[in-house]
């Protein structure tokens, strides 16, 4: 049996995937007999010469986590590309932005300022900022420029499977290795564009009971609710979740622990913008109990009652919403 | 790539950003001796700007994604400022549970640091090939070790995800305390695996001093000058300056002496320190405000200081736990005293500080408060007082959070000093001072150059911490080129 040839590639990110992978512990011995990391330079010493240097084509899987937040990332991925016969997106980031892809959105101040120059504590009279270039004692030092977005993978390359999740799950990641298990067998795969998680909402398999009709006038942030009961759905309690809206596949990790969902599983396959059928599950939620009681203003009214609505319903796909094609880049 | 104007030059740096956070360029003289070394960062993500305008409650859910490796410091310490930011202070049973994730954390950050990059670089020698020096070259020379501490860190992973719904990227801690207690079943489980991980520990103690205390080679490249600086050191200490990860914000600064220097509240922490910045890296440089910025120089004047295992210990005067008080007694005799100065102790003290952590869950677990029914205040927008900071002990050193708000309670500005950033002086100069024991009159060899690796590397610096942006890459990949550019040598900093 021939082992499969695995490389794991990362762009902007928190190296949660990576820990994620690791965290199926034990496990990782049964992976390392079929699996032959050909790259993974967060966990091992392997360089992108060691990738480069390959055939195209002779990677069997190339796992990329993080969103595209470089040129540099850019690169990186197009290299996986050619050099892998399949390519997965792994992790929210890869998949959507994720919270990365925040930063995409208008912001009044500038980042340099920010940090430099009005950080309470940082003594800076001079106003020195990091420059491309600095000569110091003849010697020129230099420094990349900073990007202003941050993109899915699917945005630079072709992406032949989706597994989502910040991190994913290790439940998905042991699914992972299945598909990993029969491909070396079999040499089988499953359809192109398929998605390792659930198919259903979180609704399906979150386990809170859920009332018929579900009525609030305000949302609640969690430590302003009185007591939470920890088996009813927290939307019907005031508790914002985007368990309507979200694709299943975690079991409810946060749900089950009175904490609402934030949607780090993305949509279903049938909704192309998360944040958008999150707005319209709630009006629909909201129309079954009061009918024709409510107005489009005072829909309106309840959502502007959302402290942060883009942060909270695009929190890990706002760089693959529309609203984010809707405004320029922002200069740095 | 940097221009190379003067042949006496000797660069470590990534050929391309591709992989890289960091970079290091020794500068010689003519002699051929080092004048300067500069290690940058190679880049920023500006998190600050980020949540701004975002409710506190949701920044505690965004800022774990700071770092995938340090997720709970970046979910506690936030919490920490938006108690303060209500003015409330949450109930006992929330602060076990806290403390709980934060020494869970402590064993899955200090095994996967030791067991996965240090301990290689200590035991399997001169590293020939890519592949080997990583924790399947630990498990093939020394399969049980490996194995316990595989076992030690998934346990630490499944109390925190007991506790926090995830290890990786918790969501339960909330202003005020914590979403949801544990049941009694659960607490039981939790104190089983908290009293192997005393055991794993002891073990890891053990294979330390076997493997490298009781090895004088090991012992003498410990002992060089060219891992020794005289600095301040920095920690967060609890009542009588005991060792403290969670519930203390009583910060305590010694001199290389042991002499306490300061002692404030976390609060107060812009009295106490100021941030210097370089246009040559994007990793501002904090040091001590009453001492003043010097330079990257140690000794008495200059305001450069540690934190991070070693400098934990030092600042503190006892443990509570008795196993891990004798640990720590033990460790200060081989090193030949307290404070001890030793870049290379910081592995060392990790290693007790994981016996601390599994000393310490046992006794949270064995509180009956543990699993208690009160684990949250309910909160109201006119308790707000606009303003936070939280500070915590995270396993990299001292972590500062610090936020105001509007009337709401929404973020109008966040300022960020994590563990690595107080330490990025201290690592350009253990750089410099590794450079200046390995280049000696224009001659070096390779196993020189390797000891610039590990003088950065036992600061286990964790970049994506350091950066704390969105955009960025952990892995520093270096090259070292001779002035010919000839490729002599590659770096390798992971996770």
């Amino acid at each position: 049996m021939n082992k499969l040839k695995v490389a794991v590639a990362l762009g902007a990110t928190c190296a949660g995937c990576d820990v994620a992978i690791l965290d199926l512990n034990e496990k990782i011995l049964d992976v390392i007999e079929i699996v032959d990391f050909v790259f993974w330079p967060t966990a091992m010493d392997f360089k992108l010469e060691d990738l480069k240097a390959l055939k195209d084509g002779e990677v069997d899987v190339g796992l990329y986590h993080g969103a595209i937040g470089t040129e540099e990332d850019e690169e990186i991925a197009k290299i996986l590309r050619k050099k892998s016969k399949v390519v997965v997106a792994f992790g929210a980031c890869a998949n959507f932005g994720g919270i990365p892809s925040l930063t995409n959105m208008p912001y009044e101040s500038k980042i340099f300022d920010v940090v430099y120059k009005e950080s309470p504590s940082t003594s800076n009279p001079e106003g020195t900022v990091p420059l491309k270039e600095t000569e110091v004692e003849g010697t020129k030092l230099t420094l990349p420029g900073i990007r202003k977005r941050a993109d899915s993978l699917n945005s630079v390359i072709d992406v032949d499977y989706y597994v989502p999740g910040c991190p994913p799950m290790v439940p998905l990641i042991e699914q992972v290795v299945d598909i990993l298990r029969v491909f070396v067998e079999k040499g089988t795969l499953p359809p192109k564009g398929a998605v390792i998680a659930g198919q259903d909402t979180l609704c399906k398999e979150c386990g809170r009971t859920k009332p018929e009709t579900i009525s609030y006038t305000e949302f609640l942030s969690p430590q302003e609710v009185k007591e939470i009961d920890p088996d009813l759905c927290l939307l019907s309690q005031g508790i914002l979740c985007l368990g309507p809206a979200t694709r299943s596949g975690c079991g409810g990790l946060c749900t089950s622990m009175n904490v609402g969902c934030r949607g780090c599983l993305g949509p279903t396959d049938k909704v192309d913008d998360h944040g958008l059928k999150m707005i319209s599950a709630l009006t629909s939620l909201l129309d079954v109990e009061h009918e024709e009681e409510y107005t489009e203003e005072e829909l309106d009214k309840l959502i502007e009652k959302i402290p942060d609505p883009l942060g909270t319903f695009y929190r890990f796909t706002y760089g693959v919403s529309m609203i984010s094609k809707l405004h320029p880049d922002m200069e740095e | 790539m940097n221009q190379k104007l003067n042949p006496n030059i000797v660069t470590i740096e990534p050929v391309t950003r591709l992989e890289g956070l960091a970079k290091i360029t020794v500068l010689l003289n003519d002699e051929g001796n080092v004048k300067d070394a500069f290690y940058q960062v190679v880049e920023l993500r500006g998190f600050e700007r980020f949540v701004q305008g975002r409710p506190i409650e949701e920044v505690l859910r965004i800022t774990p994604r700071i770092c995938g490796v340090c997720p709970i410091p970046h979910h506690l310490a936030p919490a920490k400022a938006a108690d303060r930011v209500y003015g409330v202070d949450p109930p006992k049973t929330a602060k076990l549970l806290r403390e709980m994730l934060a020494l869970g954390h402590i064993v899955h950050s200090h095994i996967l640091h030791f067991y996965a990059f240090a301990l290689p670089d200590f035991v399997l020698g001169e590293k020939k090939e890519p592949g080997t020096h990583n924790i399947i070259g630990i498990a093939k020379a020394f399969p049980d070790v490996a194995k316990a501490a595989i076992k030690a860190r998934g346990d630490a992973q499944k109390i925190q995800a007991m506790i926090g719904a995830k290890a990786t990227h918790p969501v339960t801690v909330i202003p005020g305390g914590i979403s949801k207690g544990v049941t009694k079943e659960d607490t039981e489980k939790i104190l089983e695996m908290s009293k192997n991980i005393v055991e794993f520990g002891k073990l890891g103690l053990k294979v330390f001093e076997d493997l490298v205390v009781k090895n004088k080679d090991q012992m003498d490249l410990i002992n060089s000058d060219a891992y020794q600086m005289d600095t301040y050191y920095m920690s967060i200490v609890g009542p009588d300056n005991t060792l403290d990860f969670y519930n203390s914000q009583t910060v305590r600064v010694i001199d290389s002496k042991g002499k306490e220097f300061a002692k404030f509240e976390a609060e107060d922490y812009l009295d106490h320190l100021d941030e210097h910045v370089e246009p040559w890296t994007y990793l501002k440089f904090p040091y001590l405000k009453k001492v003043g910025w010097k330079g990257l120089v140690d000794g008495p004047d200059s305001g450069m200081y540690r934190v991070n295992a070693l400098a934990r210990l030092n600042v503190i005067d006892k443990i509570t736990t008795p196993l891990a008080q004798e640990a720590m007694e033990i460790m200060y005799e081989g090193l030949g005293g307290k404070p001890a100065h030793h870049t290379l102790g910081f592995n060392w003290a990790r290693l007790v500080e994981i016996l601390y952590s599994g000393e310490r869950m046992v006794e949270l677990a064995e509180d009956p408060d543990f699993y208690g029914t009160k684990f949250r205040e309910q909160l109201t927008k006119d308790m707000i007082t606009g303003e936070g900071v939280g500070a915590i002990e995270a396993p990299r050193g001292t972590l500062y959070h610090h936020y105001k708000t509007d009337k709401e309670g929404k973020v109008t500005k966040a300022n960020i000093i994590v563990a690595t950033t107080n330490n990025n002086a201290a690592i350009c100069l253990s750089v410099k001072k590794a450079a200046q024991e390995m280049i000696k009159n224009g001659q070096y060899n390779e196993d020189g150059l390797n000891k610039i690796e590990m003088a950065f590397r036992a600061y286990d610096p964790c970049l994506a911490c350091a950066t704390h942006a969105m955009v960025g890459q952990m892995p520093l990949k270096v090259e070292i080129y001779d002035s010919k550019k000839n490729k002599i040598r590659e770096l390798t900093r992971k996770l």
